[in-house]
């Protein structure tokens, strides 16, 4: 381990303390009164934590586990949550990969159960920073071995915070008066509804909110079990078929006005260079 | 209700955590080599958008445990004052997260004092 790597992976554990932590520990809290709630141990809690690492997977499992839904339902549900990680994790190991393979396979199986939204999008920014402030902040720009040493601590930082924050809202649920048991029931759910409807920009992203919950809800009616892997394949599938206008001409003025709002859109093809993902 | 066999519970969540594992592998393996533009990709995006969105509205709106003792039009509240905070506080969570929960807390209050 290189001066660098060390200095890269302390950056990492020093800017994952702040906001980063804060955030995931929010969210984590609320899942650990959660998965309290629903009479599970807190040793289940962080296993869930540590072999799945996802929150959104996490909750759909807790909340299937809890329905009596069927196995198969269950992991095809919380797969397709995770299905984000895909592409989240292709962009990511591309930054982190050298041409020359100095870097092992395991290094990388190891990086990618450490993935999470939030590490993901911090590397993804910490790594093409156009204004770096510290000589190790630069060198995270152009020495490619380093990133994974900056990856892994940012991360290990991040899951550690959560699974304590996991922790302390399975313990704190019990010990709670009833009101802000409530609150802390609420926490979650609150978090992801916020960053969902908050964050939703193209129009793509704005069907699949709606046909999701809508169809989630249709089908809850019908069999619980397979509700939300439904919702997720009927409402996912009208917001990608519906994502470009009827008619995709370039004079097409619903278009122009859909790109104005949304620069960031990609789904048209000429803006496809200035994606987020693209590094 | 007639659940022939039950996995036990670290079995679906280690199934759960594998299934997961899966995107994360075939993001490795595949790197460099698919383009994360693709229709496919925003197919598999918004199908897991949808799904959480999905997940959100159950939990909101058909909860179980603990939530189901509160009444929706106060869940629904909470949503829409952590949104507007969300918004006018320049995208701060925790601003978001407090308005929302004060006022879920407050009109939980409320209906315990004079329910309704």
């Amino acid at each position: 381990m290189r001066a660098l790597d060390q200095q890269a992976l302390k950056l990492g554990i020093i800017e994952a303390l702040g906001v980063p932590a804060a955030v995931l520990g929010a969210g984590f809290l609320g899942y650990g009164s959660l998965v309290a709630d629903a009479g599970y141990s807190v040793w289940m809690m962080l296993m869930a934590t540590f072999a799945i690492w996802a929150l959104p997977g996490q909750l759909v499992l807790l909340e299937m586990a809890g329905g009596g839904a069927a196995l198969t339902a269950t992991v095809f549900a919380v797969s397709l949550s995770a299905a984000r990680f895909l592409p989240m994790t292709l962009t990511l190991m591309v930054l982190m990969r050298e041409r020359s393979g100095g870097r092992r396979l395991w290094h990388f199986l190891v990086a990618a159960q450490l993935v999470s939204m939030t590490t993901w999008a911090v590397a993804m920014q910490r790594f093409s920073d156009p204004h770096p402030k510290t000589a190790t902040e630069h060198a995270l720009r152009t020495d490619i071995a380093a990133r994974w040493y900056y990856f892994v601590g940012f991360s290990t930082l991040c899951i550690s915070a959560a699974a304590i924050c996991g922790v302390i809202g399975v313990l704190l649920i019990g010990a709670l008066p009833p009101l802000a048991r409530f609150g802390l029931a609420l926490l979650t759910p609150l978090y992801f509804f916020v960053t969902l409807v908050g964050e939703a920009r193209s129009r793509m992203q704005v069907l699949a909110l709606l046909g999701g919950a809508i169809s989630a809800l249709v089908l809850q009616t019908l069999s619980s079990n397979w509700s939300l892997l439904g919702a997720g394949l009927i409402g996912g599938t009208i917001a990608w078929w519906c994502r470009k206008p009827a008619t995709p001409k370039p004079t097409d003025p619903p278009q122009s006005d859909a790109q104005q709002l949304d620069p960031q859109n990609s789904d048209h093809p000429q803006s496809s260079q200035h994606t987020k993902a693209a590094p | 209700m007639t659940e022939p066999v039950v996995w036990p519970l670290w079995g679906m969540i280690l199934a759960c955590g594998a299934a997961t594992y899966v995107w994360r592998l075939l993001g490795v393996l595949l790197a460099g080599r698919l383009n994360p533009q693709s229709p496919a990709f925003e197919w598999v995006s918004c199908v897991a958008y949808a799904l959480v969105a999905g997940l959100i509205a159950r939990i909101m709106v058909l909860p179980t445990g603990l939530m189901a003792h509160t009444a929706l039009t106060d869940r629904l509240l909470a949503c829409v004052v952590a949104w507007a905070a969300y918004r006018i506080v320049g995208r701060n969570m925790f601003v978001a997260l407090v308005s929302g929960l004060v006022v879920f807390m407050a009109a939980a209050y409320w209906r315990g004092v004079w329910p309704s």
